[in-house]
């Protein structure tokens, strides 16, 4: 039975629908394709787990678009959240001066 | 694809057929709640603004004012006013006028002499134009003349999965069609400023989505705020949500997925024909629902979570929650259930679903909060009273 959801094909985490444990199947659809893992550890319901393994430095993207930077590798199957993901106030290096109001 | 709508002698459409009677301070609120009760056909708010405001504060409430009686929702005003009040007669009907050439009458209670004598006077004035109202027809109207405003409160972890999914797609169903969206609540962009920036349709409106959100960080630092810090919350944490962007990204999704063509300041006329456009309003629903009724919108599509009966005097809030349990639990007040997109229903259709709930809404099907007698309301504030 399907227990996460992923929101766009490009993220790099879904979100459990359902509470995961430690090593159980977790279920999710992309683009009409059903995609198996296994949880690496307990993930609690509307929490997100990782599909791909992620990299220090690299961005962690969820609704298509960057939410943070990891700071710590993440596993396939693993728990993301605060432990392993920081947030990047990206505006200040995409705004102008004058728009980040300095 | 239309509605069916009443069409206004400004050339608007709106979607309910309404005499506003309007305070246009706190000191003439309980008056015109005295009318509107009397007078069938009628709607009115209590106005807690309108005196002893420094004059950003004063042009907040006086844009709403304003807003309300040209609203396509309303057929014609009755503003009552006390007299002595910052939002001045004179003031509160020349911007009324700058909006529309709608029906409309005023009362002064202090010239009028009285509770008695302003209640008689308003009185006969909104009896008449309820009568006037009540012989208009509803007519087919082109779905391009809707202004949908977009609005989330009380929201949890569903909102971002579901909720406000399945209103982006009606967001961009509507612009699709010719028609305007707003999204709205300037405190959920902050974290995803860059996100919505880089979807201007040009380096003014890029510009301007900074502008509000910055003037918005400014606004609250100089009460020695900062919205960053404990943001998400601890409860947002506990639900999933890690981060600010994270959290921006659930609200934002509501505008859909198309270019944002303008920035509308709080409760300023929103052009029809726009597509997808921003409206600067607080994260407080009430307030900024109001906002966007002031802009023009006919209708307002509300996301939660934990579910809240909320509805607006002039304009049907059409309430979805993506969270099942909310939707059984406070069925009587949820007038569309988005959970099944978490489910493995399709976008595609919930979305479909949902214009056809607006089309019906358009059309006079009562919404949960219409039937409840739901009209809340607020105006948003710069500053303390002075």
């Amino acid at each position: 039975m399907r227990n996460a959801v992923i929101i766009d094909p490009r993220d790099s985490v879904a979100v459990a629908i359902e509470p995961v444990r430690q090593g159980e199947a977790v279920l999710y659809e992309c683009e009409g394709r059903e995609i198996h893992m296994t949880a690496q550890e307990d993930i609690a319901i509307y929490h997100k787990i990782a599909v791909r393994d992620i990299i220090p430095g690299e961005p962690v993207v969820k609704y298509g678009e960057h939410i943070g930077i990891a700071s710590r590798p993440i596993q396939k199957g693993g728990h993301v959240h605060t432990h392993n993901l920081e947030s990047r106030r990206e505006s200040l290096e995409t705004g102008t001066e004058e728009e980040k109001g300095i | 694809m239309t509605f069916s709508g009443y069409r206004r002698p400004d050339g608007r459409a709106g979607v309910r057929n309404k005499v506003l009677i309007l305070p246009a301070s706190a000191c003439a609120s309980d008056t015109a709640r005295i009318v509107s009760q009397q007078i069938q056909g009628t709607v009115t708010f209590h106005n807690q603004q309108g005196c002893a405001q420094v004059a950003p504060d004063q042009q907040l409430t006086m844009d709403v004012l304003a807003g309300f009686a040209a609203n396509p929702n309303i057929y014609g005003t009755v503003a009552v006013s006390l007299g002595c009040e910052n939002c001045q007669m004179d003031l509160v009907s020349a911007a009324i006028r700058e909006r529309t050439n709608k029906p409309f009458r005023q009362v002064i209670i202090q010239e009028a002499g009285g509770t008695s004598e302003a209640v008689k006077a308003a009185c006969r004035y909104a009896g008449e134009l309820a009568e006037e109202a009540s012989l208009l027809r509803r007519e087919e109207i082109p779905i391009s003349e809707l202004i949908i405003g977009t609005e989330c409160g009380g929201s949890d972890p569903t909102s971002g999965l579901a909720a406000n999914v399945v209103i982006g797609s009606l967001s961009d169903r509507i612009t699709a069609a010719g028609g305007t969206a707003i999204l709205s609540e300037t405190t959920e962009f902050i974290g995803a400023e860059h996100i919505l920036a880089r979807r201007a349709a040009t380096p003014q409106v890029r510009s301007r989505i900074f502008e509000i959100v910055h003037r918005y960080e400014k606004a609250l630092r100089q009460v020695g705020e900062d919205v960053r810090n404990g943001n998400p919350s601890p409860g947002n944490k506990a639900g999933g949500i890690t981060t600010l962007e994270e959290k921006s990204l659930g609200c934002i999704h509501k505008g859909g997925h198309t270019a944002i063509n303008a920035v509308y300041d709080y409760a300023k006329q929103v052009s029809p024909h726009q597509g997808l456009v921003i409206m600067d309003t607080p994260g407080n629903d009430p307030s900024s629902v109001a906002a966007m009724a002031a802009g023009g919108a006919q209708i307002v599509v509300f996301s939660t979570g934990r579910g809240t009966p909320t509805g607006n005097p002039i304009v049907p809030v059409i309430k979805l929650t993506g969270n099942r349990i909310t939707f059984e639990k406070m069925r009587e007040n949820m007038d569309f259930d988005a959970s099944p997109l978490i489910y493995g229903g399709s976008l595609s259709v919930l979305g479909d679903e949902l214009l056809k709930l607006v089309s019906e809404v358009a059309g006079g099907r009562l919404t949960k909060s219409e039937a409840l007698g739901y009209t809340e309301m607020a105006i948003a504030r710069v500053c303390n009273y002075v």
